[in-house]
């Protein structure tokens, strides 16, 4: 979906979320914590919600939100983000789009 | 009741059709048959005894040794008597064919099975071949006989092995001060399944992982070779897989009751972060290289950010709820939509448990993968064993003496 390709590119770490989910807000403040600022797209506010919930798990994410692209590429929802920061993968993904140095 | 109903309505279909008796005594197989159906069993008995005097099974389709000898116990057990106040809709049919039975028949003995009407004291072709078939089918009955027994021996002893169970999880729910059935007036008298089957699988677990953990030590001890490690390292990751899995399935069905962690000790649930053990609680080990120590160091440092942004999340879930409970204005009284509005909000809590039992998942398999064969070992030891020992410190706590009232 154009929408989607198009949020997702805007910049370098981008969350598709929703007002309501607890758990996107979980992966925003780590994503924050690691000192990137990520571009929150809040779906349920936009007028195509449904359409793009669609699009997110066609392009292969587990959950329709949170969604996370780094770099315009589909990292996944809060599992993979999860998995790919424990073992150590996510840090080296963002470190072009650390504001600051992160602790690690 | 309905399987006495259908063990008879088969009996009868097997009788109208012509199928050699004996056949009704296979899935039946014992006497409690003729306990259920005493009636029944007496007007046959009675019927052919009336027509047969001593051999009382003497038709052509009677001629068989174990069918025989089973009539024989059953008859030992339950003398014929005639009961004319027998319901007629069940007996009569037996009665009508077995009368056409024995009228065929001549009163043979067990030497002489097979004769036929017509009276002929050699075996034809045809009495041959039934036999045959009938040697073949009583096989086959004995066979089914056998494995229905088999059957009902392993139920027998599941049933004894479901009770005590049960009894012990009762038990143990008394003991760490909660059960389904006590201290949560939420329940309402009526026991979750899904948490019931939760907890009795959780005290299979723990003996499980008992076991495992004392194979462990043992193997550690003797110095085993690092494959039969592996083997035991991954049979503890397996077991801590199907945990996760099974507190998946209990959120489903409750999720405050994995969240409570009244399904643990009163010690674990001191420590209780979102409904387990916290991820990094697991680093208690000793890496032996540098290189090591900064792969844990690493992780325990990821572990803790994840562990904080899902508090926080979490943090975040409790205060819309608390804002979704208490929107209106309180003291007007009625307050369902609000308590409807709460109640999707609660979905999103199994979210959080499961994530929780992922960041758990992960942190172990990590563990596992990054550290020597031996390291892993003695890491699901040392976490195993810390868990035991605060499994202890609460029976401990259970029997300490106390001032007397």
């Amino acid at each position: 979906m154009d929408k989607v390709t198009r949020y997702a590119s805007e910049q370098g770490v981008v969350i598709f979320s929703k007002s309501s989910c607890c758990l996107c807000y979980t992966v925003t403040i780590l994503f924050r914590d690691l000192g990137v600022q990520p571009r929150v797209y809040e779906i349920d506010h936009d007028p195509e919600c449904r359409e793009i919930e669609k699009a997110l798990v066609r392009l292969g994410c587990s959950a329709p939100v949170p969604a996370v692209f780094i770099g315009g590429k589909l990292v996944g929802s809060t599992n993979e983000v999860m998995s790919l920061h424990l073992s150590g993968s996510l840090v080296p993904l963002i470190r072009p789009y650390q504001a600051q140095p992160s602790a690690i | 009741m309905s399987f006495f109903i259908r063990e008879l309505i088969t009996m009868l279909i097997l009788v109208f059709f012509d199928v050699p008796v004996f056949a009704m005594s296979a899935g039946i197989g014992d006497l409690s048959f003729a306990v259920r159906f005493p009636l029944l069993f007496r007007v046959q008995l009675g019927e052919v005894m009336n027509s047969t005097s001593t051999q009382f099974v003497s038709s052509r389709r009677m001629g068989m040794y174990d069918p025989i000898h089973q009539m024989g116990m059953w008859e030992e057990n339950f003398k014929p008597n005639a009961n004319p106040n027998a319901p007629a809709a069940l007996i009569i049919p037996v009665h009508a064919s077995l009368d056409n039975q024995s009228e065929d028949t001549s009163h043979g003995s067990l030497d002489t099975p097979g004769k036929y009407e017509q009276g002929t004291s050699k075996p034809s072709d045809k009495v041959q071949r039934r036999l045959a078939q009938n040697r073949e089918a009583a096989r086959k009955s004995r066979l089914r006989k056998k494995a229905y027994v088999q059957q009902l021996e392993a139920s027998r002893l599941k049933l004894m092995q479901l009770e005590q169970e049960l009894e012990r999880a009762r038990q143990q729910g008394l003991y760490t001060g909660a059960g389904v059935d006590s201290a949560y007036p939420g329940y309402g008298g009526s026991l979750n399944a899904g948490i019931v089957a939760f907890d009795m699988e959780y005290g299979h677990w723990i003996d499980e992982q008992n076991r495992q953990i004392c194979e462990l030590r043992a193997a550690l001890n003797a110095h085993r070779s690092d494959v039969e490690l592996r083997i035991l390292v991954e049979s503890g990751m397996n077991h801590y897989s199907q945990l996760f899995r099974m507190k998946a399935a209990a959120s489903k069905a409750d999720v405050f009751y994995v969240m409570s962690g009244m399904w643990r000790t009163p010690s674990e649930r001191f420590f209780l972060w979102i409904g387990g053990f916290r991820p990094s609680e697991l680093l208690k080990l000793d890496p032996l290289t540098e290189q090591q120590w900064a792969f844990v160091c690493n992780l325990k440092q990821a572990c803790q950010q994840a562990e904080d942004a899902l508090k926080q999340g979490l943090d975040k879930l409790q205060h819309t709820l608390a804002e979704a409970v208490a929107s209106g204005h309180l003291g007007e009284g009625n307050y369902i939509p609000q308590v409807a509005a709460a109640m999707e909000k609660l979905e999103a809590l199994v979210s959080f448990v499961n994530q929780a039992d992922h960041l758990r998942q992960e942190t172990l398999l990590q563990m596992s993968h990054n550290l020597t064969t031996r390291q892993a070992a003695r890491g699901l030891l040392a976490l195993g064993e810390y868990f035991q020992r605060l499994r202890a410190l609460s029976s401990l706590w259970a029997t300490r003496p106390r001032e007397p009232a």
